[in-house]
C-alpha cells in the first residue's frame, strides 16, 4: 500500500546515485517538482529514461546529474532544440552523456513489456533504418507466420516517477487528460513515486480517467503545481511562454546555471 | 472591402498541404507547419477530417494552432484519448490512420528521412531531436506526405542518418513545388510548381539532379477563402 509522505522524504528514500530513473508524462503531467527535488538532493550518475526528455531532463542533464539518457524524441516541442542536452551530447558539457535512443513506438512497447514483466516486446519497425545499428533491438522470426519482426528489450527502471491530479488517503491515484505511458511506467518500475496536485477523501471516476491502485505504488506525495511548466488537465494550463523562454535561458551555459541556482537550488524544497 | 495581399511561398506550401487532405478520412500530425495545414483543411477543404495527434488525441478540434502535440485544448476537444502504447500498436501500426504529415531535416531522392543527426552519429555536428513517432508512422500510415523547405541542405544526395524509410511516401510538398515518386524508378521527381517559382530555381535547390515531369502541373493560386482562413488561424497564435 502506498505511503503518503512528503516529496523530499519520498525522493530521499527512493532515488540513489547510479539508479535508472524514469520520469514520465507525455507533454502533460510532467513531474517537474519531483525531478527538481532529485537535483536538490544532489543525485548523480543517473540513467535517465523518458520518451520525450523535455525541459525537465534538459535541466537534469544540464547540471550533470546523468551519465546516460534513454529517449525517443529530444526536442522542445514546437520550439526547437533542448540546448543543454545538445551541449552534453555534442560537447560533453558539463559531463559526457551516453545515449540510447529508440522510436516512440519502441519506447512505448518497452514500457508495456516492463509492466507485463516480460523480457521483451515484438513490433514492426527499426528494420531498414540506421537506428537499428545504434540501439538495442534484435530481429526475430514470428514462429507462427515467419514474418521478420523486431524485439525491443523491456524497460524496468529502478524508480518510476509520475505526476497525477488526485490521490485518496489510501494512496490510490487517478489521472485524466492525455494519459501518455504513466501507468506502464509505474507498473514497470521496481520502485515508484506518484506526486499529486491534491489528496482527496474520495476519488470520483472521471471520463477517460486512469486509475492506479495504491498497492502497486510505493509513495504518494502532494506536490501542488508540481507539473509546472507542463500542466495538469482541468487544474492548470501548459505555460507555452515558459517553453519559448527556455530556449533563451538554456542556450547559454552561464545563464542556465544562474537560472537553476535561483529557481531550483535556492528554491524552497517542496 | 479588404484587399488580400499575395501569398508568401510558405503560405502556398501550407495551402497545398491542406488541399492534399481533401476527401481523406484521418490525418496524423506533428507540430509546426503540418498542424497549421491540417487545421486549415478542416476549416476550408474537409470539415469532417479526423485529426490525430501523437499524444493520443483523436478527433481534436483545436481553435488555435497548438504549440505542442500535447496542448490541453487537444484533449479537451478530442472524441477520445488513448495511451501511447495503444496509439502506436492499435492505431498507427495497424494502419488505421489514412494520411500522415511528417517533417524532416533531410530527405533523399528515395524519400528516406533524417531527423536524428547532422554529421557523424558518434560525434554529431548538430544533434537533432531524433525519431519520435516518425519511423512507425511512415510505415504504418498508407499515405505519407512530407513537408519541408526546398533547399539543397534539406533535399540531399545522401542522408547523414536514415531515421525513417518508407514506400508509403506519396508527396514531398516544398515552398517551391511538389515532388512525387516517379512511377518507374520510385525516385522523387518534380511534378508540380507553385506560382512565382521557376523550374530552374527548383532544380537548383534540389541536392541531386532531379528529374522534372514532362507535364509539370501548375499549383492553383491560393483562393481568397484559403488565404483568409490561413491568416486568421495564424493570427490567433
Amino acid at each position: 500500500m502506498a505511503e503518503l509522505t512528503s516529496l523530499s522524504a519520498a525522493v530521499a528514500e527512493l532515488v540513489h546515485d547510479g539508479d535508472s530513473v524514469a520520469l514520465e508524462g507525455f507533454t502533460h503531467l510532467i513531474p517537474f517538482a519531483a525531478g527538481q527535488e532529485v537535483l536538490r538532493q544532489g543525485r548523480r550518475d543517473l540513467e535517465l529514461i523518458r520518451m520525450t526528455p523535455d525541459v525537465i531532463y534538459d535541466q537534469m542533464v544540464g547540471v550533470g546529474a546523468a551519465r546516460k539518457l534513454v529517449f525517443s524524441y529530444a526536442g522542445n516541442p514546437g520550439v526547437g532544440s533542448l540546448h543543454r542536452l545538445r551541449d552534453a551530447i555534442e560537447n560533453g558539457w558539463p559531463v559526457a552523456l551516453e545515449i540510447e535512443e529508440h522510436s516512440h513506438a519502441g519506447m512505448a512497447n518497452r514500457y508495456a513489456a516492463g509492466a507485463a514483466k516480460l523480457p521483451c516486446a515484438l513490433m514492426r519497425g527499426y528494420i531498414g533504418t540506421d537506428l537499428e545499428r545504434h540501439t538495442r533491438v534484435e530481429r526475430v522470426c514470428c514462429p507462427f507466420t515467419g514474418e521478420e519482426l523486431v524485439a525491443v528489450p523491456a524497460l524496468n527502471p529502478d524508480v518510476a516517477i509520475i505526476h497525477a491530479q488526485e490521490a485518496d488517503r489510501e494512496g490510490n491515484v487517478q489521472l485524466w487528460g492525455i494519459p501518455g505511458v504513466q501507468k506502464e511506467a509505474v507498473l514497470a518500475g521496481r520502485r515508484s513515486l506518484v506526486t499529486v496536485e491534491r489528496v482527496v477523501d474520495q476519488l470520483l471516476p472521471r471520463p477517460g480517467g486512469v486509475f492506479i491502485p495504491g498497492w502497486v505504488i510505493d509513495y504518494v506525495a502532494a506536490a501542488p503545481g508540481g507539473s509546472y511548466p507542463s500542466y495538469s488537465h482541468s487544474i492548470s494550463d501548459r505555460d507555452n511562454d515558459f517553453y519559448r523562454d527556455w530556449d533563451r535561458i538554456s542556450r547559454d551555459r552561464d545563464r542556465f546555471t544562474d537560472w537553476m541556482r535561483t529557481h531550483v537550488f535556492d528554491g524552497a524544497p517542496a | 472591402m479588404t484587399v488580400i495581399s499575395p501569398p508568401t511561398a510558405a503560405e502556398i506550401q501550407t495551402v497545398v498541404a491542406a488541399r492534399a487532405l481533401t476527401g481523406k478520412h484521418s490525418c496524423f500530425i506533428g507540430v509546426g507547419p503540418p498542424s497549421t495545414a491540417a487545421l486549415l483543411a478542416r476549416r476550408v477543404h474537409n470539415p469532417g477530417l479526423v485529426l490525430v495527434y501523437e499524444s493520443g488525441t483523436f478527433g481534436a478540434k483545436p481553435q488555435r494552432i497548438p504549440l505542442s502535440i500535447g496542448d490541453g485544448e487537444l484533449a479537451e476537444t478530442a472524441d477520445f484519448v488513448v495511451a501511447v502504447p495503444e496509439m502506436f500498436n492499435y492505431w498507427i501500426g495497424a494502419g488505421r490512420i489514412q494520411v500522415a504529415f511528417l517533417g524532416a531535416a533531410q530527405v533523399d531522392r528515395h524519400a528516406n528521412l533524417n531527423s536524428t543527426v547532422i554529421g557523424d552519429y558518434e560525434a554529431p555536428r548538430t544533434r537533432l531531436p531524433g525519431a519520435g513517432g516518425a519511423p512507425e508512422i511512415a510505415t504504418g500510415c498508407p499515405e505519407v506526405v512530407v513537408i519541408v523547405p526546398h533547399s539543397p541542405r534539406t533535399l540531399v544526395p545522401r542522408l547523414d542518418f536514415l531515421t525513417t524509410g518508407s514506400n508509403h511516401i506519396t508527396k514531398v510538398i516544398t515552398d517551391l513545388g511538389v515532388l512525387e515518386p516517379a512511377p518507374t524508378t520510385g525516385e522523387l521527381m518534380l511534378t508540380q510548381l507553385h506560382p512565382d517559382a521557376t523550374v530552374q530555381e527548383a532544380v537548383e535547390a534540389t541536392g541531386w539532379k532531379v528529374e522534372v515531369a514532362d507535364e509539370l502541373a501548375a499549383t492553383q493560386v491560393p483562393t481568397d477563402e484559403e488565404l483568409a482562413a490561413l491568416r486568421e488561424l495564424v493570427a490567433r497564435g
